[in-house]
């Protein structure tokens, strides 16, 4: 198995540059069709005025409706469970105002066991932060090296491809063992597990780049330096976006259950104190908190690989 | 007729799956400085693959090339190649492609403001000033391909070498990137190599026309000579006796004497 072979799963709807719709031309398509869709939607009656005219709502508009419809289901549907589950889940609004209240005083320190949940978050994603960062040094480098050398690639591939699939906790004890400390040993965990997307979307971008590109760098005999500066790093940088971007959900996704296990100050660590405390309304908070969170990393990222889009 | 890039018994055997496939065969060609010529044939009678060898994208198997006395060895900035897709890097703005170019060959030699004064009259010269500043993306597909020969020409190569450079514009577009190519050869007195499948296209720019036999194992069929005056006129050619006789030896050659089965 090479590293090609693995990567179109990864690649699929993630990358940048598969959306063919950029900003500007949305746009301009909603200006050229607005008033067609508009005229369709008049109905003439029999005296040839407007019998009646649907207004269509802008689009987004639509979408939010759609959306606090689905929010709405999911709390009714949590609240119908709360009441069914013979009060064993918290129901929607005591778990809001417990929500209000945490959120009230997020920075508190009673001792290293009982600190606010905005420290609890800050230190996971300190965790993360430095685990996906050192990913990033060592992972996209290296990318680009298995990416332009085919015996790299083909010296990593069966490496990547057997470590890959390995559950990030697998690493732990190993880490546990190495750096004998617990907060090594979960960035550890972090590094290990963001690495691969890196390493892999970048080398796929490598090959990606259209064989146009490299006849260009040919033609004109550049430099390897130019060669990287101007072809290389452009074309690859909306791969490598990509794999920046799912590297930080695997990392996010690893922190709670890594800390789960080594204990600190973290999200991971707290939702397992609330547990032992069997404040479930607490767990429920963590929950929403984490997935906020992580929806708020990727957000950004998209955000970020939107201005290295060219076509 | 003078000896300024030669091609001496030239061929190319390409290594495939099932086993070695003979691409062109024994091709001979002598072009003089600051001629024009056409590459015409069947798709997949080795055209491209000729001019690729030329650019020194592809390495001959057989024979020698000899482009202003050196033998081409590799690709490199002496020979401008205008690529059928444009092939303009779409992170660099039009300026900024030429500039790659521009840069690479004559960084050297002069300053900076020499080298963006060089890039201004590449882009002046196909007609784009207005346009110096926009992405790719962001201008039609006939004004790509100028900037793609605005690149060619910046680097001043001995020869310039076109893939299909007007195959994928529209028959208007195709028309008037033409006529401005015939001007700018004009001005320049580039010599150039153009690969094509337009029979009109190829008659109305070429010093000489070669056309070349079905593959595999292509090689030249006839040279036709284009003796009409320059500067060419389009509308006054579209009834001239001598281009409609040109005219129909080039299509005599494609749909007669090899013609291609079920394409």
């Amino acid at each position: 198995m090479s590293v090609v072979s693995l990567a179109p799963a990864m690649l699929k709807d993630n990358s940048p540059s598969a959306s063919p719709i950029t900003p500007v031309a949305a746009n301009e398509a909603q200006t050229v069709q607005r008033p067609k869709s508009r005229s369709s939607r008049v109905t003439l009656g029999d005296d040839g005025n407007p019998l009646y005219v649907r207004a269509r709502a802008p689009e987004w508009t639509m979408r939010v409706f759609a959306m606090l419809c689905g929010i709405a289901l999911f709390i009714g549907a949590w609240e119908i469970l709360s009441k069914t589950g013979g009060g064993r889940l918290p129901d929607p609004v005591s778990t809001w105002h417990s929500a209000v209240q945490l959120f009230s005083d997020p920075f508190y320190r009673k001792g290293p066991n009982d600190q606010g949940i905005g420290w609890n978050i800050l230190n996971s994603l300190g965790r993360v932060g430095i685990g996906f960062g050192m990913a990033a040094a060592v992972g996209i480098p290296l990318g680009f090296m298995i990416g332009r050398f085919r015996f790299l690639s083909d010296m990593a591939s069966p490496i990547i491809s057997m470590l890959r699939p390995v559950s990030p906790l697998a690493w732990l004890p190993i880490g546990l063992l190495v750096f004998k400390a617990a907060n090594p040993a979960a960035i550890y965990v972090i590094f290990i597990s963001s690495i691969w997307p890196m390493i892999i979307n970048t080398a796929v971008g490598v090959r990606q780049i259209p064989e146009d590109y490299m006849n260009v760098a040919k033609v004109l005999k550049l430099s390897e330096w130019k060669v990287f500066t101007k072809i290389l790093f452009p074309a690859v940088l909306p791969y490598m976006m990509t794999g920046v971007r799912l590297a930080i959900g695997v990392a996010w996704l690893v922190i709670v259950a890594a800390e789960m296990l080594t204990g600190g100050v973290g999200i991971g660590f707290w939702v397992w104190d609330e547990w032992n405390n069997l404040n479930v309304q607490h767990i429920i908070i963590a929950i929403f908190t984490v997935g906020i969170v992580g929806l708020a990393l990727e957000q950004l990222l998209i955000f970020a690989a939107r201005r290295f889009n060219y076509e | 007729m003078g000896k300024y890039l030669q091609i001496e018994s030239v061929g190319m055997v390409f290594e495939t799956k099932k086993g070695p496939f003979t691409a062109l065969e024994d091709i001979n060609l002598e072009i003089a400085e600051g001629e024009f010529v056409s590459l015409i044939g069947h798709s997949g009678c080795g055209k491209s693959t000729l001019l690729n060898l030329i650019a020194g994208l592809l390495k001959t198997t057989d024979g020698t090339m000899i482009l202003a006395e050196r033998e081409i060895s590799g690709p490199g900035p002496d020979r401008g190649v205008v690529f059928q897709n444009h092939s303009l890097l779409p992170w660099l703005t039009c300026f900024d492609n030429v500039y790659l170019a521009v840069e690479r060959v004559f960084a050297g030699k002069e300053d900076k403001a020499s080298l963006k004064k060089r890039t201004h009259e590449a882009l002046a010269l196909v007609g784009l000033t207005h346009a110096e500043q926009k992405y790719p993306h962001e201008i039609s597909g006939g004004m790509k391909q100028r900037v793609g020969i605005a690149r060619a020409l910046s680097m001043q190569p001995k020869v310039l070498l076109m893939d299909e450079p007007f195959g994928a514009l529209d028959a208007l577009t195709r028309a008037h990137l033409q006529d401005e190519l015939t001007r700018i050869v004009g001005e320049t007195g580039s010599t150039v190599v153009m690969v094509t499948h337009d029979v009109d296209e190829a008659v109305l720019l070429s010093d000489r026309v070669v056309m070349m036999t079905n593959g595999p194992a292509a090689t030249i069929g006839e040279i036709l000579h284009v003796d009409l005056p320059r500067p060419r006129e389009r509308l006054a050619l579209a009834a001239h006796p001598r281009y409609m006789a040109l005219r129909s030896e080039v299509l005599k050659f494609l749909y007669q004497k090899q013609l291609k089965v079920a394409a």
